[in-house]
């Protein structure tokens, strides 16, 4: 009976509540110093380690930001995160969930090269073209395959996705060790892909002084377009419908199959296209390679859902990740921190904003003990111990209880 | 113990800047069943939510038998005593009644520790007076026995079925302890979930619109186990927007408006009429107009129409009716016998096995449900988890509007959302939406305004041909008139319109004719005006077939039937019409 009673009584100092909703402002506000926490957090870490966090935080901004070569080796690792995370958020916003973005990118990588392969240079600067649209083509259709499935026999996505991502990779292998030497070299020594045509590379976007890599401008038309497409347009509309009730999507006359198809098929060649834009850029040496991908697969569902599957959200997470990364990377060489720092500091700052995600959505409400609680509490406690004197009136609470219990 | 199993005594509770409960004053007495009446978005499932701990109240107090309790968690709520039964059922669909009702007590923890504990102390008390090989051997039988019963407390028992039905025979349930919750209907699975609160132990059950989805027969039903209850001592609160079952069931009524605490009043010493007005806050005429449409020509004719259900058996056999512009038709019968079916039917989303569906004389079967909506035939079908069909609950409010017009303009690739909004703050402005603003997702709004939005989007559609089921299904008073006064304007607008309901009153009132399905089967349409209750209830359950008794008449082909070549039976059987007394 006392711990029942007690158990019931006491009053939590720490409540958590749903929050109804939060303005935009105040949630900027609270990310932003959700990073900051993060960061202070880390600059004891770093203290710790007898070196100036100053220096360090100095150090990776340098990293990313400092000239110019750091900031193309930035965008090497933004733009591809960036563009799959934007491919995956279709998917998802459809409820499907589609963590094949590896095995899309692999065979959007693949299917441009098979075609750089094929056109060599016959169609000129326009055959660039031509194999970014054919790697994206590529990867939209491996994304229909598991789309095709669950549409026809209502199959998990989940795990259909997921394995396809290994077959992709092993298909690379294949043709990489084992398969027809179409794309394999001539250099003698291990076995390597060929190096696609010169008139095939991705080449800088170049406007007087102003210069950049081209698969920027690309990923910035991406941003547009799919928030457009999705917050506008009848599509967007559809896929939001599905995503959130099938049953309510087929009431109103959608046609939910065709729909995923679509939806699905959109999702993979976006996937695809940023494969295709890594083989055709510089970032991986204009030639397929095992490990093409780098993860962004992987990241990318990270990224896509940090942001809430919104388009500048994603833009803005993908920076901070490709940020964490390649800055890190470069304040470590350049002070001489083992890596495993700069793991925990990307850790770090995940770990914070998902912590600030929890507040946006919820409360914590502090319950102080105030003069009226404090009665009660001496009541509650005086009530304890009657209740232990009087046998009778314990034994019939008890009879109570044990009754609620026991039936 | 105290008169009172419940006191509520100044309870406020916000949601941000919404005030669900204003200072409210409830109590239970002991052994009294209390209804709980108000408008749609009054208040009332927000309070009972914090007596079973899923909110806490932000200031207020809690007194369950006298004493003042803080419930934190259902888990706090059901120690004290405090069952609660959700209007959307909390059960695990794959699991049986019993594994359902047995999951609560598989936390209950066997304390191996204290049993040891108390089996020493007993020991030591026992030490003086007894030889010690004696002592020895009891104390080693009873760790044995504490033992046992550990291991046996890990598996599964078969008991707890015996228990069960010991249980449901007691307060007279029928239920199969075996049945799976996915193979159940309705009435069954909220017989569940009360066994699973009188399982618990619960001496103060609360009961969550258990009448929303209930057919008359299954509510009798209810109601009687109720009655038993209180007899047992159990205190009850009901939630209930129909008046007629507060007066039926209740001792006391509680009533609640935007909320607030309006008052509490013996039900004996009062009358339908005041409570809504109490309810309402203002006079409300409780009569349903029943207005008078020139004749016109059919709108929607069906024949011999068949229809399979989900698992493959017949729905609908060979059903023929029409339905004429500016007229009523009523559907009736004990739920599960076809609504649902030809609803879908009729909007494309179910195949048709055999027959004909034809508007204003050509055919629409085999169309897709985009094509039948663009012909002017709407069909809303209230399931009865509502959210399940017709409007997707996390997207806002002008979104769900559009839902079935969204694709007009067939070259622009844009949702056009502004008319949107203005039509969705029109229907907000129309049917009293209690809503913060047009944007807010709709999973957000009360059971009752969920509802209004997915009505009112069905009839600002303008459509020629209104199908809709259970339109009023939970709605408060207020509402439901609102929405059988839209009805009866599209209807004088020359709408076709079939009414499926459960409210037989409301049907004899409301409807020009009404129709009445038996498993499947026709058993006739009559006049609302020249038909009682009874027969209707007769033949619900196909105790009187009326197409039958005179297979001559045939009541579902009209005269002037758009159809041609059809074989009417009987052509002069239309000017008299469904006359059937007999």
């Amino acid at each position: 009976m006392k711990t029942n009673s007690q158990s019931v009584k006491k009053e939590p100092r720490i409540r958590i509540a749903k929050r109804v909703e939060m303005s935009s402002k105040y949630k900027i506000l609270l990310t932003a110093f959700s990073v900051l926490a993060a960061l202070i957090i880390s600059g004891i870490l770093i203290l710790f380690l007898g070196k100036n966090p100053f220096e360090f935080f100095l150090q990776v901004i340098v990293g990313s930001f400092g000239s110019a070569i750091n900031l193309k080796l930035l965008i090497r690792i933004f733009v591809p995160i960036l563009i799959t995370s934007l491919g995956l958020s279709i998917a998802f916003k459809m409820r499907f969930w589609n963590i094949g973005g590896e095995g899309q990118f692999i065979i959007g990588a693949l299917v441009a090269m098979t075609f750089a392969l094929l056109i060599g240079d016959s169609l000129g600067r326009f055959g660039v073209f031509v194999v970014i649209v054919t790697g994206a083509v590529g990867g939209g259709l491996f994304a229909l395959i598991p789309a095709l499935f669950k549409v026809k026999f209502n199959t998990n996505e989940t795990l259909f996705t997921l394995m396809l991502n290994y077959i992709a990779l092993y298909l690379v292998q294949y043709f990489l060790y084992g398969g027809p030497k179409f794309y394999i070299s001539d250099r003698p020594g291990i076995p390597t892909f060929k190096v696609i045509d010169e008139m095939l590379f991705l080449s800088d976007f170049k406007s007087g002084l102003f210069s950049v890599d081209t698969s920027i401008i690309v990923a910035a038309i991406l941003i547009v377009f799919i928030f457009v497409y999705l917050k506008y347009t009848k599509h967007g509309y559809e896929i939001s419908v599905v995503g959130d009730s099938v049953n309510t999507a087929v009431y109103s006359g959608m046609n939910v199959k065709l729909i995923t198809l679509r939806t699905i098929f959109f999702s993979g060649a976006i996937v695809g296209l940023a494969g295709a834009l890594q083989l055709t850029g510089s970032a991986a040496g204009h030639t397929l390679s095992v490990n093409i991908t780098g993860g962004v697969g992987w990241t990318a569902i990270i990224v896509a859902w940090l942001a809430k599957l919104n388009p500048l959200g994603i833009s803005i997470v993908s920076l901070l990740m490709s940020v964490l990364e390649k800055g890190c990377g470069y304040a470590r060489t350049k002070m001489g921190i083992s890596d495993a720092v700069s793991d925990i500091i990307q850790g770090l700052i995940l770990f914070t904003v998902l912590a600030c995600d929890f507040f946006i959505n919820y409360k914590v409400i502090l319950k102080k003990t105030d003069k009226k609680n404090m009665l009660f509490d001496s009541a509650s406690a005086k009530n304890e111990l009657t209740s232990n004197k009087d046998e009778s009136e314990g034994s019939n609470d008890l009879k109570l209880c044990e009754g609620g219990e026991n039936k | 113990m105290s008169e009172y199993a419940i006191q509520l005594k100044n309870i406020v509770k916000t949601f941000g800047s919404v005030v669900a409960n204003n200072n409210i004053n409830v109590e239970l007495k002991q052994g009294e069943i209390l209804a709980l009446l108000g408008e749609n978005g009054s208040g009332k499932t927000t309070l009972m939510n914090m007596l079973s701990g899923i909110y806490q109240p932000d200031s207020g107090e809690i007194l369950v038998n006298g004493e003042k309790v803080l419930i934190h968690s259902p888990e706090d709520s059901k120690k004290l005593g405090i069952g609660m039964v959700h209007q959307h059922f909390k059960l695990v669909d794959v699991f049986d009644v019993t594994d359902n009702i047995y999951m609560g007590e598989v936390n209950k923890k066997y304390n191996l520790k204290e049993k040891l504990a108390a089996i020493n102390s007993k020991a030591e008390s026992e030490n003086i007076d007894k030889k010690k090989s004696k002592l020895f051997l009891k104390k080693t039988r009873e760790c044995f026995n504490a033992l046992s019963f550990y291991i046996k407390n890990i598996f599964l028992n078969k008991k707890r079925y015996y228990k069960l039905i010991e249980l449901s025979n007691k307060f007279g349930f029928e239920i199969d302890p075996h049945k799976k919750i996915y193979d159940m209907s309705v009435s069954e699975k909220q017989t569940a979930e009360i066994l699973k609160v009188l399982c618990y132990g619960a001496k103060i059950i609360i009961l969550d619109e258990p009448t929303a989805v209930l057919t008359v027969q299954e509510i009798k039903k209810l109601f009687s186990v109720l009655k038993k209850m209180k007899q047992e001592g159990h205190s009850i609160i009901i939630i209930t927007h129909k008046l007629n079952e507060v007066m039926e069931i209740s001792d006391r009524v509680t009533i609640m408006r935007k909320g607030e605490f309006v008052k509490t009043l013996e039900t004996a010493k009062t009358n339908e009429q005041e409570l809504t007005d109490l309810m309402v806050g203002k006079k409300v005429d409780l009569k349903i107009n029943r207005p008078v449409v020139g004749f016109k020509k059919p709108l929607l004719e069906i024949r011999n129409l068949t229809i399979k259900n989900d698992e493959g058996a017949i729905a609908i056999d060979g059903v023929d009716f029409y339905i004429r512009g500016g007229e009523m038709l009523g559907v009736a019968g004990i739920s599960g016998c076809g609504q649902k079916e030809l609803c879908e039917a009729i909007a494309g989303l179910r195949k048709i096995e055999d027959g004909e569906i034809c508007h204003k004389g050509e055919s629409i079967v085999g169309l897709s449900p985009e094509k039948i909506i663009e012909k002017g035939i709407s069909m809303s079908f209230i399931p009865e988890d509502r959210l399940g069909m017709g409007l997707a609950p996390s997207l806002s409010i002008t979104d769900n509007m559009i839902l079935k017009t969204y694709r007009k303009g067939k070259f622009n690739p844009f949702v056009d959302r502004k008319s949107a909004k203005e039509l969705a703050d029109k229907v907000i402005k129309e049917l009293n939406i209690v809503t913060p603003s047009s944007e807010t997702p709709v999973r957000r709004l009360s059971g009752g305004n969920v509802q209004k939005v997915l009505v009112g989007r069905e009839i600002q559609s303008t459509p020629n041909v209104i199908v809709t089921a259970y339109p009023v299904r939970g709605l408060d008073i207020n509402s439901s008139y609102a929405i059988y006064d839209i009805l009866n304007k599209q209807k004088q607008s020359g709408t076709g319109i079939l009414f499926v309901g459960e409210d037989l009153d409301v049907m004899l009132s409301l409807c020009d004719k009404i129709m009445v399905l038996c498993h499947g089967k026709m058993m006739g349409i009559v006049h609302a005006d020249k038909v009682t209750k009874e027969q209707l209830g007769l033949m619900m359950t196909g105790m009187l077939n009326l197409s039958e008794a005179k297979p001559e008449k045939n009541y579902g082909i009209a005269k002037d039937s758009n159809i041609v070549n059809n074989n009417v039976k009987n052509e002069e059987s239309f000017a008299k019409g469904e006359e059937h007394e007999d």
